[in-house]
């Protein structure tokens, strides 16, 4: 089996694995960075959400051979000590149901945040329209990310 | 007012004490049986067990508390709420309570369940005496030091004062305390005085969910642990006949294939089975990988032969043999009231409608699998499973094995919705572990999920009111549902007693689609139609929709009838409260109303949609819901299960289809299946009926409601009556705007 270098928050690793194999069973299964969530499995759900060189991506549709050479974040990885703005927000309004999807949601506000600090309604709505909640706490993700969104500015 | 329906809590020695090796003071309680006289409780807590006990309270000598407690997490926020009501009764801030999910071995530990927006019910009586016994049992042991009366000490967050001034933390008198005899008579606060309760707390697990902590089924791992992916018959009704497994077996990843169903036939076969669902008799083809992406390029490559073991079934065909039960003669009176033909015989008007919803799956967004480590010695399972008792009792027969030696531990589940109360997929896992000798986890892929599920049944009803001069007069209700029908108690909601002539009849067929329970079983589709046969009838007898709601709960509440299961003040009180809180009628141009009151699982809601047309789309723009739950134990916990009940509740109304095709689910993942997503979404604005009376379950009773509610606006705004589900691929485009 072919070996990948991969830089995931800041550190490399080396993994064996076939190359159509989706980053994130490689994150799951081969590094135990289980926050990363299988949901779909066809970018359909967005729990398996990651940043790829800062964009949010779905990492069930990332073939771990197209992620080499790139900065890879995990939820694990977006802050050090859990206190990432959307993080914080997320704590403040306490989102989670379930809190499955929630690693995902996360990390898609955290990217979008981060190009568009200050979102209107509607375009908060849009970018996070990828991200299914089963639990349905989006009024909740809603109102974190606006509240993400000003602790930024 | 006739009082709520609720369990009382017979005082009896469910609580013991002793004191900790490690210093402090450990209690042992159980929620649901009294404790036998012989039980110890360990001194050491590595050694808590939860055969006679099912939560443990740990005051250390620094009078920080710990809850130690095994209940499974569903996202209904039990794990909250419960702490937080002994925090209240046992006065010891909440920053000083600390949870832990407990060490999960649930030998013998029953009634460990999630299901039926319950836990809290049950538990209420039962947590606040344990919270109330501990506090005294902490005040006479000061009381004993200091010689004085227990009477004139008083606690303030864990801190026991007296009447000169003195103080002693609670950790100071912890050893004295464990000691003592355990008081009977505790006096439990007046809710009135409650500092915790009704103050929102956030989730328990909060940090270890934001920071991808591992939590989940999905997420345990074990030393040598192998994955294994299962594949079933594509169809209902289809059985394994052959496979080529020889394209699996050359992929590196791909450790063995093994095919199970043996010994989940032979104990089917015996007769003693165990299990409330119907299960496939087909064997399974099973890879097990080296990890679960391994085993599932593996299943890819296996090919297989089915053969039609019974009837494939179709949508049409369910479409007409339901249509048939409601017209046949197999349907059973479920209630009846008065002479419902009299009443029809003699009405100068009669309205009919019937009213028509798909299966759906579950889809909870951690998919199905689990754990298990079949070994001589033991039989070692972990993962989501609401109901771990039926599942280790199961296994246990099902491998031949002593109960004694199967232990299932509980995780974090990813979603419940009433999926995770069946246990097939423990009982897969446990029967490939014992195949293949070495620890497993079985990991179903989302298609797989959602084709072979345990649906909710496709349903039809037939509703009929006989009117004469003006007047309802008789209320004849027939359900036709796969498999099963309505459970015994949904007879007697609401419009039973309110309407003289009044009946329930059901009848079901019986198909090999697997079928089960699914977040507010029956009612999440009967309350969708019920409420929009009323508002068409109000209509018909032109009388104003609440009027007509008021009047009828105002003849249940003079109808002194025993056997109703809905208390009609708290319904009129709920629909009080939503037309004040929604605007009821005064809207603003372009924004369409639609009501529905309903009550099941204990709680009384009454929910306003308010919707928009855009470019012939019908919009949610808001919905104001009115809850009465009792005393609302955490309002944060108890706002996420309200909103996300009247989401989940329009999601599936609006979008969610689910048919068959020959057998074959027609949906196996969400881009074709449609969950609700955030733009579908509107704002949820809750008010509470303020209340003494003890809490009700949030989990499910906001779900049914609000079906209705969306339908009858859709109703003003068009003039189209929407009564077959999923509304959206029923709303013909051309009829939608009618200007
Ligand atoms: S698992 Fe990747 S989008 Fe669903
Ligand atoms: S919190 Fe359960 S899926 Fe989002």
């Amino acid at each position: 089996m072919p070996t990948f270098n991969l830089k995931i928050n800041n550190k490399t690793h080396t993994v064996e694995a076939d190359m159509d194999t989706p980053l994130m069973w490689v994150l799951r299964d081969h590094l135990n960075l289980v926050g990363t969530k299988y949901g779909c499995g066809i970018g359909q759900c967005g729990a398996c959400t990651i940043h790829l060189d800062g964009n949010a991506m779905r990492s069930c549709l990332v073939q771990v051979s197209q992620a080499e050479g790139m900065n890879i974040t995990t939820i694990e990885g977006l802050s050090e000590h859990g206190d990432h703005p959307v993080q914080k927000a997320w704590k403040a309004i306490d989102v989670p149901q379930c809190g499955y999807c929630q690693a995902g949601q996360i990390m898609t506000a955290a990217a979008f945040l981060d190009k568009n600090p200050e979102p209107t309604e509607s375009q908060i709505r849009n970018a996070m329209h990828g991200n299914i909640c089963r639990c349905a706490s989006y009024n909740s993700i809603e109102e974190a990310v606006k509240v993400a969104s000003k602790n930024l500015s | 007012m006739r009082p709520s329906k609720t369990t009382t809590f017979s005082r009896r020695a469910f609580l013991k004490s002793s004191a900790l090796a490690s210093g402090g003071m450990i209690i042992g309680f159980n929620l649901f049986n009294a404790c036998k006289s012989e039980v110890e409780l360990p001194i050491d807590l590595s050694q808590l067990n939860y055969n006679d006990f099912n939560a443990f309270i740990k005051i250390s000598e620094e009078g920080k508390v710990t809850i130690f407690s095994p209940n499974p997490e569903i996202g209904q926020g039990v794990k909250t709420s419960m702490p937080m009501i002994i925090a209240e009764e046992l006065e010891v801030a909440w920053g000083d309570v600390h949870v832990v999910q407990a060490p999960l071995d649930t030998k013998n530990y029953t009634r460990q369940m999630a299901g039926g927006s319950q836990s809290i019910r049950h538990g209420w009586e039962a947590l606040r005496q344990t919270g109330a016994t501990a506090k005294q049992m902490l005040v006479n042991a000061a009381a004993a030091r200091w010689q004085v009366e227990a009477s004139e000490c008083t606690v303030k967050e864990g801190v026991i004062s007296n009447s000169k001034g003195e103080t002693l933390g609670y950790g100071d008198v912890v050893l004295e305390a464990a000691v003592l005899e355990v008081p009977e008579d505790v006096t439990l606060k007046d809710p009135k005085d409650f500092k915790i309760i009704g103050q929102g707390k956030g989730n328990v697990d909060i940090d270890k969910i934001i920071t991808g902590k591992p939590l989940y089924g999905l997420d345990y791992k074990a030393e040598g642990m192998l994955y294994a992916a299962v594949l079933r018959p594509p169809a209902f009704g289809q059985v394994l006949e052959s496979f080529d497994d020889s394209g699996a077996r050359i992929l590196p990843g791909v450790v063995d294939v093994i095919t199970i169903g043996e010994k989940l036939r032979a104990y089917n076969d015996s007769g003693k089975k165990n299990w409330s669902m119907q299960m496939s008799s087909s064997d399974k083809v099973v890879v097990i990988g080296k990890t679960t992406w391994d085993a599932m390029k593996g299943l890819k490559a296996i090919k297989a032969h089915w053969k039609i073991e019974s009837e494939l079934e179709s949508t049409e065909d369910h479409d007409k043999v339901l249509f048939d039960l409601l017209d046949g003669d197999s349907l059973k009176t479920r209630r009846s009231d008065g002479d419902i033909n009299k009443a029809f015989a003699e009405a100068d008007a009669v309205l009919e409608r019937v009213y028509e919803a798909p299966f759906l799956p579950h889809n909870c967004l951690e998919p199905m699998n689990f754990y298990a480590n079949v070994t001589p010695e033991k039989v070692h399972l972990v993962g989501p499973i609401q109901t771990p008792a039926s599942a280790q009792k199961v296994v246990s027969e099902l491998l031949e094995r002593d109960i004694e030696d199967v232990h299932v531990e509980m995780t974090r589940m990813g979603g419940g919705f009433g999926r995770r109360l069946y246990g097939d997929f423990v009982y897969e896992a446990a029967e490939i572990s014992n195949a293949v000798k070495k620890p497993i986890k079985m990991v179903s892929s989302r298609a797989h999920d959602m084709t072979t599920g345990v649906y909710r049944p496709a349903t039809k009803y037939k509703i009929a009111a006989s009117i004469k001069d003006g007047k309802l007069t008789g209320y004849h209700l027939k359900e036709a549902c796969i498999n099963g029908n309505m459970y015994g108690l949904i007879p007697n909601f609401f419009p039973a007693a309110a309407i003289e002539n009044y009946q329930v009849d059901s009848a079901n067929y019986k198909s090999n689609i697997t079928t089960g329970a699914w977040r507010a079983p029956y009612t999440n589709f009967l309350a969708s139609a019920e409420q929009s046969f009323f508002d068409e009838l109000a209509e018909v007898l032109k009388i104003d929709r609440v009027r007509l709601h008021m009047d009828l709960l105002e003849k249940a509440k003079n109808n002194p009838e025993p056997n109703i299961e809905y208390s009609p003040e708290r319904l009129q009180g709920v629909l009080k409260l939503v037309v004040e809180k929604s605007n009821w009628g005064n809207t603003k141009p372009g924004v369409y109303q639609g009501l529905s009151v309903y009550y099941c699982h204990n709680t009384h809601v009454a929910e306003v949609a308010d919707i928009t047309m855009e470019n012939g789309v019908p919009n949610v723009v808001k919905v104001t819901c009115a809850v009465d739950c009792g005393i609302v134990v955490n309002p944060l916990g108890a706002m996420n299960q309200i909103k996300g009940g009247v989401l989940d509740g329009i999601g599936h109304a609006m979008y969610s289809d689910f048919g068959f095709n020959n057998g074959v689910p027609q949906s196996n993942n969400f881009n074709t299946f449609q969950l609700i997503r955030i733009g579908q979404t509107p704002k949820v604005d809750v008010h509470f009926i303020e209340s003494n009376i003890d809490p009700t379950g949030l989990g499910e009773p906001t779900l049914p409601p609000v079906g209705a509610a969306v339908a009858n606006a859709i109703y003003k705004a068009t003039g189209k009556r929407l009564r077959k589900q999923p509304y959206m691929n029923n709303m013909n485009v051309s009829e939608k705007v009618l200007g």
